[in-house]
């Protein structure tokens, strides 16, 4: 079984963002870009797959311009066997990339395919449901524990009240949680042994997919900034502060 | 315009985010039609009827959607939803898990927990973990979103008299079965709807030392809540994480403790009406959000600020 995982590239988690002064975006110059720390998760619980005999092949994909490349590096040097780059100058939005991943699955025929939950750049957290819907395959989203049986999958994911088990049927796409595994770092062999991996790239043409984004983006703002209050100096004046000044407590 | 809210329900009764789901579709303006897909969801037809503002109810009340499977949920919302020029429901882990789904269905974008609604086809919503607002449009037929639980005060759950019509659509194309549930029994009041939320950290040590703030959350009748640090260190359970990828919430009142204040962290609670930190650290970054800091040792304030409540 084949296993299609995803490497978004998107502005390191460390990194403080400052929104552009014409309102237009945010600024990514010279700024450190890193895959999505979801799609770490996914990249590693596949390698965890193959490591344990359950699937033959980790195929990473990344969709966006050729910088991408870095993102499918890095993720080959975490284990996967080979990449994709859909290469593209277009603005990517989760639909287009969903139906970029289908026509990949469509030529791949995974058993699995597992993306992180959201993107931290976007926070939209569409793309897996989305694959799932175009591909006509089972989906479980959320996913802090995942067993691999035979033409199944059983899923733990984390929801609102707690953890909710289901079982779905393969192919399907899983969208990883926080809690799901904890990444490896690179080797410095694996980081070299990456450098003669495969890579295929194609663009929306190659695979006859319209990515024509369908949202418009009119500004983008810094949110409203919260003032530091006081420091207390005891638990008494604090108890007093609550009870008195901001009245939330009685 | 005919806006459709899928209601967020346990089948007898309808949770909170829904209420703020009709409050955004209210802000759209137009007809308001709720969706009670469920199993013996009677009651939770019922419910969604007496809600202020809403037209009528459409209750699909079959075994196929016990437990929200996104496949079942998903053709369901589809089918009906082609009928409508906007599809809201909650940014909770059910919206979150059907609603994409809904609209690949039906070709359409998404626009992914709302904050703000400029008219009928541009809305606000946050991006990069609440550090910016992007105010976006859309250009599709169908308007498909998920709507943030903090962003608007939820209309009233009573004084409605909504038509209620039951909807013979079965849809399960077998692809996944629902094991088990492990929910945390509530003793306490629930994270995204509580008036009062007290939260630890990584400072708490040990998932013993949250006795200190069960206590203190039974005298305030207050939800307990954790940073993504205490829950991947094992302390407490996931549900309790506030924070960008746990529950957002903006209670009147958000206490954290032993919360150092991660931007992941702060993204989930910012919008509180007052946050109160206790924290040993005095360079935290959660002191730049507070309104009220204490810098001190949280095993000596936490049964202080305790015993001083009980007085």
């Amino acid at each position: 079984m084949k296993v299609l995982v995803t490497a978004k590239r998107v502005v390191d988690f460390n990194v403080n963002i400052r929104v552009l002064s014409d309102n237009t975006g945010v600024d990514l110059n010279n700024v450190k870009m890193s895959v999505n720390p979801f799609d770490e998760i996914a990249i590693e619980e596949a390698v965890r797959l193959k490591e344990a005999g359950k699937v033959e092949e980790v195929i990473v994909v990344s969709v966006g311009t050729s910088a991408c490349q870095e993102q499918i590096r890095t993720a080959l040097a975490l284990g996967a066997d080979r990449g994709i780059l859909v290469e593209t100058e277009e603005e990517m939005q989760p639909l287009g990339i969903a139906r970029l991943l289908n026509a990949i699955v469509e030529k791949e025929s995974p058993g699995l395919v597992i993306l992180g939950k959201q993107a931290i750049d976007g926070d939209n957290s569409q793309t897996g449901p989305m694959l799932a819907a175009i591909a006509g395959m089972s989906q479980a989203t959320f996913a802090s524990q995942l067993e691999v049986g035979d033409g199944t999958a059983t899923v733990t994911r984390e929801v609102d009240g707690g953890l909710e088990t289901i079982t779905v049927k393969l192919p399907a796409v899983i969208t990883t949680d926080l809690r799901l595994n904890e990444p490896r770092y690179a080797s410095l062999p694996n980081i070299m042994k990456a450098r003669r991996k495969q890579v295929d790239i194609y663009t929306p043409e190659d695979l006859a997919v319209d990515v024509a984004p369908r949202i418009k983006t009119l500004k983008v703002e810094p949110p409203p900034v919260r003032q530091a209050g006081v420091i207390v100096e005891t638990v008494e004046e604090l108890v007093d502060k609550l009870k008195n000044e901001a009245k939330v407590i009685t | 315009m005919s806006i459709l809210v899928v209601a967020e329900h346990d089948n007898n009764a309808i949770k909170a985010p829904t209420l703020v789901a009709v409050a955004a579709a209210e802000e759209i303006g137009g007809n308001i039609e709720v969706l009670v897909a469920g199993s013996n969801c009677n009651g939770a037809g019922e419910a969604a009827a007496a809600v202020k503002g809403v037209s009528k109810v459409l209750v699909a009340d079959n075994e196929a959607f016990d437990h929200q499977l996104a496949e079942n949920i998903a053709d369901l919302v589809a089918a009906i939803g082609k009928d409508y020029s906007h599809i809201l429901t909650p940014t909770t882990t059910s919206g979150k898990n059907f609603m994409p789904r809904v609209a690949a269905l039906l070709d359409v974008a998404q626009i992914s927990d709302i904050s703000g609604v400029v008219s009928e086809d541009t809305f606000e919503r946050p991006i990069y973990a609440g550090n910016a607002i992007a105010t976006v449009q859309s250009s599709d037929p169908i308007k498909v979103m998920t709507v943030r639980g903090t962003a608007f005060d939820g209309v009233a759950a009573e004084g409605g008299n909504a038509e209620m019509v039951s909807v013979d659509i079965v849809c399960d194309p077998g692809l996944s079965s629902w094991d088990k549930d492990e929910i945390a029994k509530l003793e306490r009041p629930e994270l995204t709807s509580a008036n009062i939320i007290i939260s630890g950290g990584r400072g708490m040590q040990n998932g013993e030392n949250f006795a200190l703030l069960e206590s203190v959350a039974d005298k305030l009748g207050a939800a307990m809540g954790a940073s993504r640090a205490a829950v991947d260190a094992g302390f407490v359970p996931n549900d309790m994480q506030v924070g960008q990828t746990g529950k957002i919430v903006a209670p009147d009142l958000y206490i954290a403790v032993g919360i150092s204040g991660a931007i992941q962290h702060l993204a989930g609670m910012k919008d509180s009406r007052v946050i109160v930190a206790i924290n040993k650290d005095v360079d935290a970054p959660i002191f730049q959000v507070a309104d009220y800091g204490l810098v001190a040792d949280l095993f000596k304030a936490v049964p202080e600020f305790d015993s001083l409540l009980s007085e």
